[in-house]
């Protein structure tokens, strides 16, 4: 077979940050119509190698090769030139924009002095039609919720008729109904010609959607090879450089005393719609609670409204016998709450702050951090030392900022610092968002410690895996109501994913009883 | 760290292009700018009096950019320093004047506290506002100036009483047991009106620097302005951190207020407009981009250029307004800090050019030596 021209091709990449390699002499080549999984740890180069390949960051060494031209990408406005799209992890969104409005941007469509909404609006639903990306035209980013988000990302690229797809762990926020979908998406995408680099450490994903992969480990190229007959724990072991083990070892639920007791809550949404409606649940000490549904069923408000973050509206919550309905936030962390929330960048961190910092956010106003109202940075930057080490935070010191930090070491970060602290009950949203296997298999294991000492645990996720791999039991939660609670022993994928579309317990049994007999 | 030294490099890039944009407009108007600028550093350093009106210039400057940057360390944008500071000024000026037989330890400790009392009274309200209701803080304070603006000359004009007041425009001087200015400092400096205000302004720069650095209050106003959702994640009150960043800026400019009146004029006028030590506060800030050793030194030159240009009509000839032009273009390149970032990125892209350029050269000339070694060598 005569090997055609790559469509990308990346000779002897470096890319140095002071002393640190983020890319150490990587190559890479894309062939046309074809996927192309770039898989790596948190931290292994993945991003920092795409963000030169779109012009965000410049080499220190190292050629690009686009169509067989040498190119130099120094601005991303080139790099849209050369057809390359980018679908970022962290959003690149105007949230007072709509939809259209963030589309539109750098590309807009006049008609004489006024923005043409109305035509771009109609391409950008003939797009989403076209891909099954739904997402409103006219809504604000504000409103929509994360995984609307990213169809925005997604569809950005597509308007701009990109020839070149760079998807930055693209399914880390869709349900498993919506990875099926990108999936199917993607692969038109390449049989329609254009090429795609998927990012991602989800290796089911890579089996499911690519054609080629290249693992990347600690900044170096390792090798890559046709995805076709490799099994997702050989691309596990490549990917982190050992074994590594998928499910987590769980001993028998130990159950105590009721910690948490919600009763008929109500929460609104910023709209001021219910978003969560006469929602019971109980956990008990010793047990983790899933809490499987749909991304934007009411998951985030549930978690808001018991945090104190938003207003309760209706009914009760109380903890270990303690009322905390609408407490304020300090009151409630200082009750026994650990909370990881959702989004850590607008939450769960001071992204600007060093993470020194933020290891004290939650504590910087008690002894022995502070007295009297001065800080004691010397404890701060013990603690954080204390932290870091402990939680296997990898970072270039405690005294960058947050925001420099990768994902993963972010999560990490935050997880050290709630769980840190004295608590009983564990609230966890969405805790390995983002996060490769090496991570994930870290943090559900302090998950289960947590457990296993006779905490309570809350986790919030969309991903059925780590839903049915964390918890005892399982709340499924449909437009704001629990659907089910069902005991993770008995249930399986299926299952939840027909009580996620707001199916009751009984119809989804019947239904895959009769799928079984058919 | 690099952030820090970028933002010198700014200013300095803009002090100097400033300097030479002044230059330029001296030249197009035909008057010699090394004379120009001669008379300027003569007018600012020639006398112990000139040092010491450069550093009664820099006292109220120092406060009103350390108010600016609390409350844009807060996520606000306080135009309203300029009202808090006449707040001040009025307020201390009335006091003083109405109790003249005060003993001064307890006068000034007292007329102190009040004139700051009353800034930071006037900070507070847009704070609340926005806190509240959602208010704009930027069209709050600039109203608010009007109002503190007017209420000060209707105070003077109809409210203080006849007997301390030398005309309807203008107050009597404070006595000695409210005046700021100190006898060894007014005999040092040749008769200026320096006053001990400078030394307040210095302890002042330490110490707003340690609070929003080493307390918690300065970690919860941080926090709640660069991510308030974070800050109220982590149980702080977003709303209350905000009225009290507003109330320290207001408070900074009334104490700048003060010792404008205690210190430096010693009485109040009729104000035919908002004190200008607000609105040059809010440029000392971004020139010292918002560094407190950065406000100290920016303070500095901006009192240089005022008290140095003042002298420089008389001695060169130049007009007094082309300082005016100079300041404003220091302040314009701050403000277009993207422009002089851009021009260093080209800058080094140009070195990095020119050193693979010379890199290559040394190759191939060192290849054509061998080719021609070899040659010889046949």
């Amino acid at each position: 077979m005569t090997e055609s021209t790559p469509v990308i091709e990346m000779r002897h990449i470096v890319k140095k940050f002071g002393d640190f390699a983020a890319n150490d002499d990587i190559n890479l080549q894309v062939q046309q119509g074809e996927i192309h999984a770039l898989l790596g740890e948190n931290g292994a180069g993945k991003s920092t190698l795409m963000n030169i390949l779109t012009g965000l960051l410049q080499p220190t060494s190292g050629e690009i090769l686009i169509n067989g031209k040498t190119v130099t990408v120094d601005s991303p406005s080139k790099s849209d030139a050369l057809g390359i799209g980018m679908v970022h992890q962290h959003f690149m969104l105007i949230d007072a924009f709509t939809v259209t409005e963030n589309i539109m941007l750098g590309s807009e469509i006049t008609k004489g002095l006024s923005l043409d909404t109305k035509t771009a609006a109609k391409k950008i639903q003939e797009l989403s039609e076209k891909y099954g990306l739904q997402v409103d035209p006219y809504a604000k980013i504000s409103d929509i919720s994360v995984g609307q988000q990213q169809r925005v990302e997604i569809l950005k690229t597509l308007y701009r008729g990109a020839d070149i797809l760079i998807f930055d762990e693209p399914t880390a926020v869709l349900t498993p109904q919506e990875i099926g979908e990108l999936i199917t998406i993607l692969h038109n995408l390449a049989k329609e010609g254009k090429s795609i680099v998927l990012i991602t450490h989800k290796l089911d994903e890579i089996r499911a959607a690519a054609d080629t992969v290249t693992v990347i480990r600690a900044g170096k190229s390792i090798e890559t090879f046709p995805v076709a007959g490799v099994s997702s724990q050989e691309l596990a072991d490549m990917m982190v450089g050992r074994e590594v083990s998928f499910k987590t070892v769980k001993s028998d639920v130990k159950t105590g005393e009721t910690v948490l007791n919600l009763n008929n809550i109500e929460v609104h949404d910023a709209r001021g719609v219910a978003a969560v409606k006469d929602f019971s649940l109980d956990v008990k000490s010793g047990e983790i609670v899933g809490i499987a549904g749909i991304d934007g069923n009411g998951q985030t408000e549930l978690i808001q409204g018991i945090t104190g973050l938003t207003k309760v509206q209706a009914g009760s919550i109380v903890l270990q016998g303690k009322d905390i309905t609408n407490k304020k936030p300090r009151q409630i962390t200082e009750s026994g709450v650990g909370h990881i929330p959702e989004d850590r960048l607008r939450f769960g961190m001071e992204v600007d702050m060093t993470l020194s910092e933020n290891l004290s956010l939650q504590t910087y106003y008690k002894a022995p951090l502070s007295k009297n109202g001065i800080l004691k940075k010397d404890e701060m930057d013990n603690l954080a030392q204390k932290l870091v080490t402990e939680f296997d935070v990898r970072a270039a010191g405690i005294q960058v900022t947050a925001g420099s930090m990768s994902g993963g070491n972010q999560q990490k970060a935050v997880i050290a610092r709630e769980l840190n602290r004295e608590n009983e009950l564990i609230i966890a949203s969405q805790p390995t968002r983002g996060l490769d296997v090496g991570a994930i298999e870290y943090i559900h294991q302090r998950l289960i410690d947590q457990r296993d000492a006779g905490k309570a645990v809350l986790v919030v996720s969309f991903e059925l895996d780590e839903i049915l791999n964390l918890s005892d039991r399982i709340a499924v939660i449909n437009a704001g109501k629990i659907v089910g609670i069902v005991d993770a022993k008995d249930t399986n994928k299926q299952e939840l994913g027909l009580l996620m579309t707001g199916m009751s317990l009984s119809d989804a049994k019947s239904a895959l009883k009769q799928e079984v007999d058919a | 760290m690099t952030t820090q030294k970028n933002s010198f490099s700014v200013a300095l890039f803009s002090v100097i292009f400033g300097l030479i944009i002044g230059a330029v407009i001296m030249l197009v108007f035909g008057y010699n700018p090394i004379l120009g600028y001669v008379a300027l550093l003569g007018s600012a350093f020639g006398s112990m009096q000139d040092i010491g009106s450069v550093l009664t210039q820099m006292t109220p400057l120092i406060l009103t950019a350390l108010g600016f940057t609390v409350a844009q360390t807060a996520g606000f944008f306080n135009i309203g320093l300029s009202g808090q500071a006449l707040a001040g000024w009025v307020g201390s000026i009335w006091y003083a004047l109405t109790f003249p037989s005060m003993p001064v330890y307890f006068m000034i400790p007292s007329a102190i506290i009040l004139g700051t009392g009353l800034g930071a009274l006037a900070g507070a309200i847009p704070g609340w506002l926005r806190a509240q209701f959602g208010a704009s803080e930027v069209i709050v304070t600039i109203m608010m100036n009007y109002i503190l603006l007017f209420l000060g000359n209707n105070i003077l004009q109809n409210t203080m009483s006849k007997g301390i007041k030398v005309s309807a425009e203008t107050t009597k001087q404070v006595g000695a047991n409210a005046s700021l200015q100190m006898k060894w400092l007014t005999e040092l400096t040749q008769g200026s009106s320096i006053s001990s205000g400078i030394f307040i302004s210095l302890i002042m720069i330490v110490v707003v620097w340690f609070v929003m650095t080493r307390t918690t209050l300065g970690f919860e106003i941080r926090a709640v302005g660069l991510n308030s959702d974070a800050a109220k994640y982590a149980g702080m009150s977003a709303k209350r951190n905000a009225v009290i960043a507003m109330a320290i800026s207001g408070g900074l400019a009334g104490l700048a207020g003060t010792i404008e009146g205690l210190g430096n004029y010693l009485n109040f006028f009729t104000q035919n407009g908002s004190p200008s030590i607000g609105f040059d506060g809010m440029a000392v800030a971004l020139l010292g981009s918002s560094s407190y050793l950065g406000i100290l030194a920016a303070a500095a030159i901006f009192s240089v250029l005022k008290i140095g240009g003042l002298g420089m009509p008389m001695s060169s000839g130049v007009p007094f307004e082309l300082v005016d032009i100079v300041t404003a273009s220091i302040i314009f390149f701050v403000g277009a800090s993207y422009l002089i970032k851009l021009i260093q990125v080209r800058i080094k892209a140009m070195d990095d050019k020119a050193a693979t350029n010379a890199a290559a050269k040394k190759e191939l000339k060192a290849s054509q030596l061998e080719d021609k070694n070899q040659k010889g060598g046949e």
